[in-house]
């Protein structure tokens, strides 16, 4: 078990998961030791020619049966109403989290920041901020996970998924990618680097882009014509998109979704797919035209104008839309 | 205990008189069930060498970290062929050699129902291995996207991606007839007052080990051919930039594959349950709740694949619905192993090699059943999936559970069929030298799970080493003391002492009630009803 506890828990999540985890591990010992201690004292007591009493022996019982289904039912549902608690925190990125862009590709991370800060196979995280990560994929599925943090989400092409946590320790933790994603699936790591809020603020004043997130999103906006239609001053009849983001859509076929991400994307890439009540599918799609890099600084943009907005959805809320 | 010869009436005219082949055609053209089980086992064994072959390569490439032996390709393909060969080359057959070997002298029957089926199902199966170990010639190397397939990767293969599609739809076609086989023998050919719960656990667990291969290989049959067609034909069922969803593959590959996993221990629980009443001298216990069981088992088992696939970001209810009943169906697997507990109970043990094969299956299996149940546990499989700790969770349950099954039923079959008693020390060498070595080879791998190694890499960071260099020695101890179950088999079969009908005293079953080996054609005259109530297994 050395292999464990060497490994920090360096998130705000990591010492639930570790509790629900230990206890899980008591209860397996307890049983597989128990199995254990009943086969080898009956092999020793029982074994042929031995003077143990053998009265009393029963081909079956029901009530024996019973006991031993009822109790570890009784068992799981607790330890199921546990994890439900557990399992609902890593869910729920708190309010105040800080978005951080992911695009996984064979075999590389690349971290966009909405300042504008670009990493490839690294992550600067400040210390106690929440910071909840959207990623996709550009080509296979790959997952990202951070042992130290007890967090894994899998990185899916042609869709954001996404996972929030706190570092509360500061130092440089290994990233994998915990998918098989091909020839040097092996290689394809980083580091998450946690820094003091004060250091991680000149680290992002020192690693600044040329311009940030949102800036880059307002001039993909404009240059792939976006603005034409959706803009104020446009004559075509499309869906103002000021203020959209986090926002309740109704669409055409009368059900509604949240404008998150993933709808943002689709919407852009499969414009047919969510079509808005009251407007005619007329926008062509733009997939091939735009890179997971640019879609990432249009919502980027789009959210920039939408800072008024309640809180963003609870990760659980993203999968409730459905596809088909 | 009696153990005089049982009157089948014609046995002395059997066998001098069995009509039985000669030379090649005898197995070519074979449909007698007891040659078609042995061509199954043998067939089996050599993949099973292969198989393990492959995994001492990995192993090796393993001991330390950085990259000695292959490159990436090389071995991502060795992972990718190892699964491939034990689960359909040697698990797969092996069960199905067993049940064309035991399930018509269980129940009494002459052969199977089907016999030229029989011989078709099996001898597509070399075919498909040829087909599928060609592709270790040909440009681009043997498939490297893994037994799970996943597109988009595995979209990326290149020559060998459709054979290894053929090859899996060959291997599935063999599972489908032998299946049906096993249906139509045990409904239909069952001798006269052998009533359902009156069969040996055997067939109680392959009859239901054959529903779930009839549910669950089309469904296999029909993911590859959608990959297939994805890769040649323009469809975009898996990708996501024509509409389509490579989570959706997951859903439909785990639908077959946890079934699966079913499939490949139902038939050592079975076994299991033959074996541990013989050598307690005791019935087993609870016969009706181990049938139920199963059954529960096997239903479960169609409702918690999406275990699998916890982190690919599925809605909140769906990942509910999948740990609730991942844990649901340890309850049924754990009534299992209490039962066997308790029919060593105030027993009368002996501890032959079969025995002691099935008291480490149930110590072991119940730690890979353990280690599953922690698995279920939504927030903290995130931890653990697609970690060694998942690679050290199955192969306990497939090595020491399904691997020490199928072997302690060979050695407790091995007698009944050649005629023969094997060496007894050299099985316990093997048994003792086996359960040692698959611990050290698969207790670490608990370890580099919860520090963090991520399975099916070639190359893994300096903190995981340690462990790596424990878990490689154990594989190859367990790889090399494999060797003695070949020798063993070669000279019970040359050597072995003769045996008589029984060749275990606290046997009892119809197989038992026949002469060691069995005349070819065995069970022409159904068993008496005093013959039957001497074999009642309980």
């Amino acid at each position: 078990m050395s292999a464990l506890s060497s490994l920090p828990q360096a998130s705000s999540i990591a010492p639930q998961v570790d509790t629900l985890f230990w206890f899980m591990v008591a209860l397996c010992v307890i049983v597989v030791v128990g199995v254990l201690i009943a086969m080898v004292s009956y092999s020793v007591k029982y074994r042929r020619g031995s003077p143990a009493d053998r009265s009393g022996r029963q081909a079956q019982s029901l009530g024996v049966e019973l006991t031993w289904t009822l109790i570890p039912l009784a068992l799981f549902i607790g330890v199921f109403t546990w994890s439900l608690f557990v399992f609902a925190k890593m869910r729920s990125p708190p309010p105040d989290s800080q978005t951080v862009y992911v695009v996984a590709k064979q075999w590389m991370w690349k971290t966009q920041h909405p300042g504008g800060q670009r990493e490839i196979n690294a992550l600067h995280v400040p210390l106690g901020q929440p910071i909840r990560l959207t990623m996709t994929s550009e080509d296979v599925i790959h997952s990202f996970y951070v042992p130290a943090f007890r967090v894994k989400q899998d990185v899916l092409p042609g869709r954001y998924t996404e996972l929030w946590f706190t570092a509360t320790k500061l130092g440089s933790f290994p990233l994998f990618c915990a998918e098989y994603c091909g020839l040097d699936h092996a290689r394809m790591g980083g580091n998450v680097v946690v820094m003091a809020p004060a250091d991680y603020a000149r680290w992002l004043d020192g690693n600044a882009g040329p311009q940030s997130l949102a800036v880059r999103g307002a001039a993909l906006f404009r240059a792939h014509g976006c603005s034409g239609c959706h803009g104020a001053n446009a004559s075509v009849h499309a869906p103002d998109l000021d203020g959209l983001y986090g926002r309740w859509v109704q669409l055409a076929d009368g059900s509604t979704v949240i404008a998150d991400d993933r709808y943002i994307r689709d919407s852009i890439l499969l414009p047919k797919k969510h079509v808005v009540a009251g407007f005619a599918p007329l926008m062509p799609s733009f997939s091939g035209q735009l890179s997971e890099e640019d879609l990432v600084a249009l919502i980027a943009y789009l959210k920039s104008t939408a800072r008024a907005a309640s809180d963003p959805p609870a990760i659980g809320a993203e999968s409730t839309h459905e596809h088909d | 205990m009696a153990y005089a010869q049982v009157a089948v009436a014609h046995d002395d005219h059997s066998s001098h008189d069995d009509h039985k082949p000669h030379g090649w055609r005898r197995w070519v053209y074979a449909t007698n069930h007891k040659d078609i089980g042995t061509m199954y086992l043998v067939f089996a064994g050599i993949m099973f060498f292969l198989g393990g072959s492959l995994a001492m390569l990995i192993r090796l490439e393993l001991f330390r970290p950085g990259l000695q032996f292959f490159d990436p390709l090389f071995f991502n393909s060795l992972t990718t062929m190892h699964a491939l060969i034990m689960i359909f080359g040697a698990i797969m057959p092996a069960w199905t050699g067993l049940a064309n070997w035991q399930i018509p002298l269980q129940v009494g029957a002459p052969d199977m129902a089907l016999p030229r089926l029989n011989n078709f199902s099996f001898w597509i199966l070399p075919f498909a291995f040829l087909l599928l170990l060609s592709t270790f010639f040909v440009p681009g190397g043997a498939p490297a996207g893994g037994w799970t397939m996943y597109p988009p990767l595995m979209l990326q293969g290149g020559a060998s991606f459709p054979m290894t599609i053929f090859a899996i739809h060959l291997m599935g076609a063999s599972s489908i007839l032998g299946a049906m086989n096993v249906i139509v023998t045990i409904l239909n050919l069952r001798a006269p007052g052998m009533t359902l719960l009156r069969m040996p656990l055997f067939v109680w667990s392959w009859l239901i080990t054959a529903y779930l291969l009839i549910a669950v290989m089309p469904v296999l049959a029909g993911a590859v051919t959608m990959l297939l067609t994805d890769h040649f034909f323009g469809t975009t069922f898996f990708t996501a930039a024509g509409g389509g969803d490579p989570v959706m593959f997951q859903h439909i590959f785990w639908f077959f594959g946890h079934p699966e996993v079913y499939i490949l221990i139902l038939p050592a629980f079975g076994i299991i349950s033959e074996i541990i009443p013989t050598f307690a001298r005791k019935p087993i216990f609870g016969y009706e709740a181990m049938v139920y069981a199963i059954a529960s088992i096997a239903f479960l088992s169609f409702i918690v694949w999406a275990h699998h696939m916890f982190t690919v970001g599925m809605p909140l209810a769906g990942e509910l619905f999948f740990m609730l009943t991942t844990m649901l169906i340890a309850i049924p697997t754990g009534v299992k192993v209490f039962n066997w507990c308790a029919t060593i109970w105030k027993g009368s043990l002996t501890f032959e090699p079969p025995m002691l094969f099935a008291l480490a299956f149930v110590f072991l299996f119940t730690i890979g059943g353990f280690s599953g149940v922690m698995l279920a546990i939504v927030p903290a499989d995130f931890q653990y999936q697609d970690t060694y700790f998942v690679v050290a969770h199955f192969h306990y349950v497939l090595v020491p559970g399904t691997i020490f099954g199928i072997m302690a039923g060979v050695y407790y079959w091995l007698p009944k069929w050649t005629g023969h008693m094997y060496d007894q020390t050299l099985g316990k060498w093997h048994f003792w030298l086996s359960a040692i070595f698959v611990n050290v080879l698969f207790f670490p791998q608990h370890f580099l799970g919860l520090a963090g190694m991520p399975r099916r890499i070639p190359d893994y960071a300096v903190q995981f080493t340690d462990w790596n260099m424990v878990s490689s020695i154990g594989g190859f101890g367990f790889g090399l003391s494999q060797l003695l179950f070949p020798y063993l088999i070669w000279k019970c079969i040359k050597h072995g002492v003769p045996i008589g009908n029984r060749a275990w005293e606290g046997a009892h079953g119809l197989e038992w009630e026949l002469p060691s080996p069995p005349p070819f054609h065995s069970w022409e005259t159904p068993p008496t009803e005093a013959v039957l109530a001497r074999a009642a297994v309980h």
